[in-house]
């Protein structure tokens, strides 16, 4: 095996990722690092211009409140999550994003993304949370003003790592000291040491068989790259984690992904079966048994997707988003007036189109390679396949300290050893934002970035208390230097075996590692093929089969860098995967049922399970602790 | 293959150590192979089509065929990104072809001013729950809180 070089980087603040949230925590800390003369240090696995999961772009901006412009309040969104999450959030949280979230969207209009307006100058809302953007170049601004902010630091090239993974956590005891990884274009080691680092490497795709297995296998709606980094980051830390039972599926333009939203709250648009019913109608019924959140509103994203999905079962389907009709009535009020009825009908095309242009691009593909005209015919829907994304309408991530002002008394006590600093996870001097913070839904792309803001204040409070170097241990570091570049080594030895590199008894492919474990959490965790469903046999099933594959993670081989990425995004999703399947197994109730069933437990508890389900991996003895957390409401 | 290059039009980005579209794919999956000097996509099929690729190539040369388990052939989508519009031309599996031209930023490009001078920050306070820029980029006087 060729020499890798350790490159060890010492520095204060260390950020981890380069989505929004990562983004808004780099453009946060330079402010605060320049006043205090704090050294920061950005880590991304790809390029910050296009990285993260914006990095198509964004047709829309999911959360703004506009409480300066007496719009809506922080508390009205407060109960938008609790209604939308069943009753599980953590409010101090989401109420903090909400009174930050105006400020991230204002300045992304100064730094140049184009929003819609309306002709008296006021954003155009999609609904009352979302408005409307041309956003083919969200991602490019926001990463260009995180970098200039950087810049006036020193040397971006000092500042900014790209195309470096990050593997483990550094740790020194309890507390969280750096991280470790490798660059995946050339043979260096990194070794980042910090007195604080943020978490901010996204959620998870492709822990669940996607519902295309060819060549569409990277056509999940949520990017392919993000691949539950920050979940194992701090699991393996001894973190504590929350709501990981909380995965989210979208219901979306079956096989192109293309976003629901403009069509359902801008256009009007409804969706219904292949006989023309209307599930949000003739099932509304069914919305009592999940009372009082199912007879609540807006109704909540799982139990819309619920009603259709029983509607799939019936053998009603395809089900469609009937896209002309909506048109048709949009344009309605133009009929009299054949010029202007043009211009509408010309608008609103164009509108539909750069809906999915600006962030699906595979949906316009698709609806030009079968001759659809949305204005003309409906187009299918469907449930995806099941995501780990806190930042949306699932809530998995790490538990992590609010605001002081905010956050209640209960919470409190848990960070009394360490003192409160914003965002800081349960392990000493980690910090979690966006799709790494849990029970914090709702939080979208303009969230994500003001979360990261928070995280990266309260680091830098914390750093300032805590101003000691970190303690390295050389020899842990050489370890992890052995373990993580193993399967470049295990593909050296064991290749000449075989006259095929991918067959071979001494080793596993991380392709095949991947589709190992996208197969066990399908059938046995509620993926797609088992429509959602599944039961605690099944679950013990799963635990069965991922300890196995623990095991032979052991014999992951690389040929390349690339691949040794690769090999280590999927033991990442391994550990999501196990930490979901454990989570769904302890909670005995249904309580999001259009993101998964528990055949077993068919209905809600509210008696027993209106809580938080955390959980704990000691990184001592392999155990994992589960337990219930009370939800403490805010007053509003 | 999702993404693909034309090999008429590559030129490996003139032999520099990486090519615009390694540069920016955000799944690491455009590689240049330097004995021909041209760049393909290793693993097409963890090919999101973001067409970030396809954007960025100095020669056009980088184009997508969408993913052919589920998409019929014969349709193209082809974007020109510009430094203040996008425009996109789209052509049907039936031959009818549609162009769309929108926006993408305000703003000349690299010019994004992070700290804009109107809404300079209201405290100095580390502890204080106030990030920078505000109050004054949320457009309101104070912060909000719980009564």
């Amino acid at each position: 095996m060729q020499p890798f070089e350790t490159v060890v980087v010492d520095t204060d603040l260390l950020i981890l990722g380069g989505g929004m949230s990562a983004c808004g925590a780099a453009f946060e800390a330079a402010y605060w690092a320049k006043k205090h003369g704090i050294k920061v240090t950005v880590v991304d696995k790809a390029a910050m211009d296009r990285s993260g999961a914006v990095a198509m772009g964004l047709s829309a901006i999911n959360e703004y409140i506009g409480y300066g412009k007496g719009q809506n309040t922080c508390e009205d969104y407060v109960k938008y999550v609790r209604q939308d999450l069943m009753g599980i959030s953590r409010e101090d949280l989401v109420y903090d994003i909400a009174r930050h979230v105006d400020s991230s969207v204002h300045l992304f209009e100064k730094w140049g993304l184009p929003i819609w307006k309306d002709e008296k100058g006021e954003y155009v809302h999609e609904g009352r949370w979302q408005i409307m953007i041309n956003g083919e170049s969200y991602k490019v601004i926001v990463a260009e003003a995180a970098k200039n902010a950087l810049a006036t630091l020193g040397n971006l090239d000092e500042i900014l790592y790209e195309r470096v993974f990050i593997v483990e956590p550094l740790m020194n005891g309890d507390t969280c000291v750096g991280a470790v990884g490798f660059s995946v274009r050339e043979p260096k080691f990194y070794v980042f040491k910090a007195k604080a680092t943020i978490v901010c490497m996204g959620g998870a795709v492709h822990v669940f068989r996607p519902r295309s297995v060819g060549e569409g296998l990277g056509r999940a709606w949520y990017p392919p790259w993000n691949c539950g980094s920050s979940a194992y980051f701090v699991i393996k830390a001894g973190g504590e984690m929350t709501c990981q039972e909380v995965r989210f599926i979208p219901v979306r333009f079956k096989d192109g992904y293309g976003p629901v939203g403009a069509w359902f709250l801008l256009f009007k648009s409804r969706a219904t079966n292949a006989f023309g019913g209307e599930y949000m109608v003739e099932r509304a019924g069914e919305l009592e048994k999940w009372a009082p959140y199912g007879t609540g509103k807006p109704i909540p994203a799982n139990l819309r997707n619920w009603l259709g999905m029983e509607d799939i079962m019936e053998g009603k389907g395809p089900i469609y988003m009937r896209t002309e009709e909506a048109i048709a009535n949009l344009a309605a009020a133009y009929k009299d007036d054949p010029k202007a009825f043009k211009r509408k009908m010309k608008e609103l095309e164009a509108e539909a189109w750069e809906d999915f242009l600006d962030m699906t691009i595979t949906q316009s593909f698709l609806w030009a390679a079968t001759n659809v005209k949305p204005e003309e015919k409906p187009s299918e829907i469907a449930a995806a396949e099941p995501y780990f994304i806190g930042s949306h309408s699932g809530a998995s991530g790490a538990w992590v300290c609010g605001p002081e002002d905010l956050m209640p008394d209960e919470y409190k006590e848990m960070w009394k050893d360490i003192g409160l600093y914003n965002r800081m996870s349960t392990v000493k001097g980690m910090f979690c934002a966006g799709d790494a913070s849990g029970a914090s839904s709702h939080k979208f792309s303009s969230g994500s970035h003001a979360e990261g803001r928070i995280a990266a204040k309260g680091a830098i409070a914390y750093i300032l208390d805590h101003n000691e170097p970190p303690q390295v241990d050389d020899a842990k570091v050489e370890e992890l230097k052995e373990k993580i570049l193993k399967p470049l080594k295990v593909f050296e030895e064991y290749a000449p075996l075989s006259s095929d590199p991918e067959i071979n008894p001494n080793y596993i492919m991380p392709k095949m590692f991947m589709f190992r474990l996208q197969k066990i959490m399908d059938e046995y965790a509620g993926g797609v093929t088992a429509q959602f469903t599944t039961n605690k046999p099944m679950l013990e099933k799963a635990l069965e089969l991922l300890q196995f594959l623990k095991e032979d993670s052991e014999k992951l081989a690389a040929r390349d860098l690339h691949e040794l990425m690769r090999a280590w995004e999927n033991v990442h999703r391994m550990w999501i995967a196990e930490s979901h399947v454990r989570h769904i197994l302890f909670r005995e109730e249904t309580r999001w049922p259009g993101y998964y069933f528990r055949a077993d437990y068919p209905d809600m508890d509210e008696e027993n399970w209106k809580c938080f389900v955390n959980s704990v991996w000691n990184p001592e003895t392999g155990e994992w602790t589960l337990k219930k957390v009370p939800v403490v409401h805010l007053p509003v | 293959m999702p993404s693909y290059v034309i090999l008429e039009k590559c030129d490996g980005c003139k032999g520099q150590d990486k090519t615009a579209c390694m540069y920016i794919c955000p799944n690491d999956l455009m590689v240049l192979d330097k004995e021909r000097m041209k760049a393909y996509n290793r693993e097409p099929e963890l090919c999101w089509e973001c067409y970030n690729c396809v954007k960025i190539c100095p020669q056009q040369a980088v184009d997508i065929r969408s993913y052919a388990d589920f998409v019929p052939l014969g349709a193209s989508v082809v974007p020109l990104r510009g430094s203040q519009d996008i425009m996109w031309t789209i052509k049907f599996r039936n031959g009818e072809v549609k162009r769309f031209k929108f926006p993408i930023r305000t703003t000349p490009e690299g010019q994004a001013q992070p700290w804009p001078d109107e809404w300079q920050t209201g405290t100095d306070d580390i502890k204080s729950p106030l990030l920078c820029t505000e109050p004054g980029s949320t457009l309101a006087s104070e912060l909000p809180t719980l009564k």
